[in-house]
């Protein structure tokens, strides 16, 4: 990466990164990887930085990824999760950002159930701001580490077959993912059920499938998104028996994907309804080795985020 | 009574008499007396020298929400018509969804004696249809109508219940009010807080399908014509919602139309351009460019009856960063004058007649209440425009208490330089000779 100079302070979208700047962040998360492999897996990076994950929706596997990360990279961290908007509790968005401005943080790590709340955050605090998830909007760290994943089984992006499938109306995975993959050369194929489609899907800028097999035919890549179970009660699809019979993933529907088809999962799985245990259990699996690499990753946006903002001498 | 007032040498341009040309206006006693060409004026009279300008009946905004009473701190019924006045209105009709709703004749008579002590632009009430809007028990239409409400209306929800919409058009007749609907199929809205697109799919947020408005217009449009109601779409949104109101013209129907200034000039790309800035936000959304097109031409041939702002006053604190979290509405009653004229008359959409058939002389008409003319005998309301007069959207300078607009920053040419109400200058202290 010869000449590339990291300028970003903040790591809100995955639209907003240029190509050079994602294969940056996959280059750099290499190198936290076998940190993970040490006795002692800690490197001095963000010592004396303070780092807040703060968290307006449940999340336990996200928010423990960047707890891990941060604590790795020697930071100081707090979490600041409330269920529920803290709007609820009569204290606006605003005031929350203004008491955690009055902490000075170095970076805070946000997810929040409504589109762009972290990108109107990071115009009113100093330090670097990482989506965790806003909405069904966007999820960078998601799309990176799975961009991550694909190009440590593949040894490319480029010119790959990714099929994503489920319910992509509601699913931030999905949008990131597409864009990354888009910007990495890969060809993006997203399917569904029609009530769990967007009302213009092909707005994403992927190849809409109608089946899961037309979606994963050829395929080199097959991410299976989570259903979620409570959008049954608003009739986006009958039961749970009918998902799985047409868009459950199982080893006799691979037979269409590639040969060296891999198969992920952003997680939690729901076994028997998107997935079959024999697929997510069995050779073609990579779910693990997502989580695994989620760490490294989001170590590696959170070394490149420090101190941008601060660098800068803002207050 | 006031001292008689003529305004002098000016164009007047007024589609209740067919006029559009030089000529004076007198008023005497908060009427106007005389309208026409070299008019000769009692001596006393105090004297408005308007040449340059152009002189129309005063512009109604027929649906706004004035907050007051219960949401004094968004609005109150003395600064929104500081601001209406300031806005080139002379009256506006406020909607009933206050702290309590105006669903019985005490509410009524506070907004107008609210609006009496104001003393700025008129206010005309209008009435809840159902008591505290929540579609189970009809308001009393009669005592309402007497205390001098002027329509029956459960706008920022709809009348959801067919059977009490069939009631309310049938019963609306005895005192020949329109009723205003908010049409939504809630069902269809769902969670929904911009229109349901390409934008929306992109931005992973809830959308509102354009047939949540329009299966709701389709049904109170065969309820119109079963009972013979008048109907009155408020806000139109949608191409399909226009079709549909043409049809029901076309077949005779009493149903009028209204639509915002920022369903003509916005769409759902400048929600997401905006990166979803609350003060986009609004009910219904910005709908697709395709829909904003239609709707533009609907205003020209006539289809559409009237431009109303809409206007719906909510505090900064409220429109703070979120935009899923934010109330709907936006201000526009110092707005939609300058933005008609820019970008309406200003592109040759339509021209002055046309934008003031649609700003006074059908609201005038369609609630039934004076003005939208100068012809001899009308009320003495005029709005005085300067075509020429380059403004700049500036929240900060609003007369009204709140700021929620999207068009801060807008370059407009064509504003009001006078509001003229019963013969009194309201705003903004026009020199007089």
């Amino acid at each position: 990466m010869s000449g590339f100079r990291w300028q970003r302070g903040d790591l809100l979208g995955v639209a907003e990164l240029s190509t050079e700047e994602i294969v940056h962040v996959l280059d750099t998360a290499e190198s936290f990887v076998e940190v993970a492999a040490r006795p002692i897996k800690k490197v001095p990076t963000l010592r004396g930085k303070t780092v807040i994950n703060l968290f307006f929706e449940a999340s336990t596997r996200t928010r423990s990824s960047f707890e891990i990360a941060e604590k790795r990279l020697s930071a100081d961290n707090v979490n600041f999760s409330t269920s529920g908007s803290s709007l609820s509790k009569g204290e606006t968005l605003l005031d929350t950002t203004r008491n955690l401005e009055a902490m000075a943080p170095d970076l805070v790590v946000i997810r929040h159930a409504h589109p762009r709340v972290p990108h109107g955050l990071a115009e009113r605090v100093g330090a670097g701001v990482v989506n965790a998830g806003d909405g069904a909007h966007e999820h960078p760290t998601q799309a990176l580490l799975d961009a991550f994943t694909i190009r440590r089984h593949k040894g490319r992006v480029e010119g790959l077959r990714v099929a994503i499938v489920g319910d992509v109306a509601h699913s931030r995975v999905v949008r990131s993912n597409v864009l990354c993959l888009r910007k990495l050369g890969a060809e993006v194929t997203i399917a569904g059920p029609r009530t769990m489609m967007p009302e213009q899907p092909e707005a994403l800028g992927a190849r809409v499938a109608w089946s899961l097999e037309e979606a994963i035919s050829g395929a080199d890549v097959i991410m299976m998104l989570r259903v979620q179970l409570e959008r049954q009660a608003r009739a986006s699809f009958p039961s749970e028996r009918e998902y799985f019979e047409f868009f459950g993933l199982t080893a006799g529907r691979l037979q269409a994907a590639a040969d060296d088809v891999i198969i992920m999962h952003p997680g939690p799985m729901n076994r028997g309804i998107e997935i079959a245990s024999e697929v997510a259990d069995g050779p073609w699996s990579v779910i693990l080795e997502q989580v695994a690499n989620g760490v490294a990753v989001r170590m590696a946006v959170l070394y490149l985020l420090a101190g941008v903002k601060s660098g800068e001498g803002s207050a | 009574m006031s001292a008689a007032l003529v305004l002098r040498g000016g164009r007047v341009v007024d589609p209740s008499q067919g006029l559009d040309g030089a000529a004076d206006v007198l008023i005497e006693d908060g009427a106007v007396t005389a309208c026409g060409a070299g008019l000769e004026a009692p001596e006393e009279a105090r004297r408005m020298d308007v040449s340059g300008l152009v002189v129309t009946p005063g512009l109604i905004d027929m649906h706004v929400h004035l907050r007051e009473p219960g949401q004094e701190y968004k609005e109150t019924v003395e600064s929104g018509t500081c601001a209406a006045a300031a806005g080139g209105f002379t009256a506006v009709a406020c909607m009933p969804n206050t702290e309590p709703v105006n669903d019985d004749p005490s509410i009524t008579e506070f907004i107008l004696a609210r609006a009496a002590r104001a003393g700025r632009a008129r206010v005309y009430p209008i009435s809840a249809v159902t008591r505290g809007l929540e579609g189970r028990e009809l308001t009393e239409f009669g005592a309402q109508r007497r205390a001098g409400a002027v329509a029956v209306s459960d706008d920022g929800r709809p009348v959801w219940n067919a059977a009490l919409m069939r009631q309310a058009l049938r019963y609306a007749r005895h005192f020949d009010l329109p009723v205003i609907q908010h049409a939504e199929e809630l069902e269809l809205s769902g969670d929904g807080v911009m229109h349901e697109g390409a934008f929306s799919t992109r931005l992973g947020v809830e959308g509102i399908p354009g047939a949540a408005d329009d299966v709701m217009v389709g049904r109170d449009l065969i309820l119109t014509a079963d009972t013979g109601g008048r109907y009155h779409l408020a806000h139109m949104s949608t191409a399909r919602s226009l079709e549909l109101i043409r049809g029901a013209k076309e077949g005779g129907h009493r149903v009028t139309s209204e639509v915002s200034a920022h369903h003509l000039l916005l769409c759902d790309e400048d929600v997401f351009d905006s990166g979803l800035d609350p003060d986009f936000r609004m009910h219904p959304p910005l709908r697709s460019a395709d829909d904003r097109d239609a709707l533009v031409a609907g205003i020209a041939d006539g289809s559409i009856d009237a431009i109303a702002s809409d206007h719906a006053p909510h505090h900064p604190d409220e429109k703070e960063l979120d935009f899923v979290a934010a109330p709907n509405g936006v201000v526009g009653l110092e707005t939609t004058l300058s933005l008609c004229l820019d970008r309406l008359v200003g592109k040759g959409v339509i021209d002055l007649t046309r934008l003031v058939e649609l700003l006074s002389t059908a609201p005038a008409r369609l609630l039934g209440i004076p003005g939208g003319s100068l012809a001899p005998g009308a009320a003495g309301d005029v709005t005085l425009i300067d075509l020429e007069r380059e403004v700049e959207v500036d929240p900060a300078a609003f007369r009204s208490r709140s700021r929620n607009t999207p068009f801060a920053g807008w370059k407009l040419r064509g504003a009001p330089v006078g509001t003229i109400v019963g013969g009194r200058v309201i705003e903004p202290g026009w020199r007089i000779t």
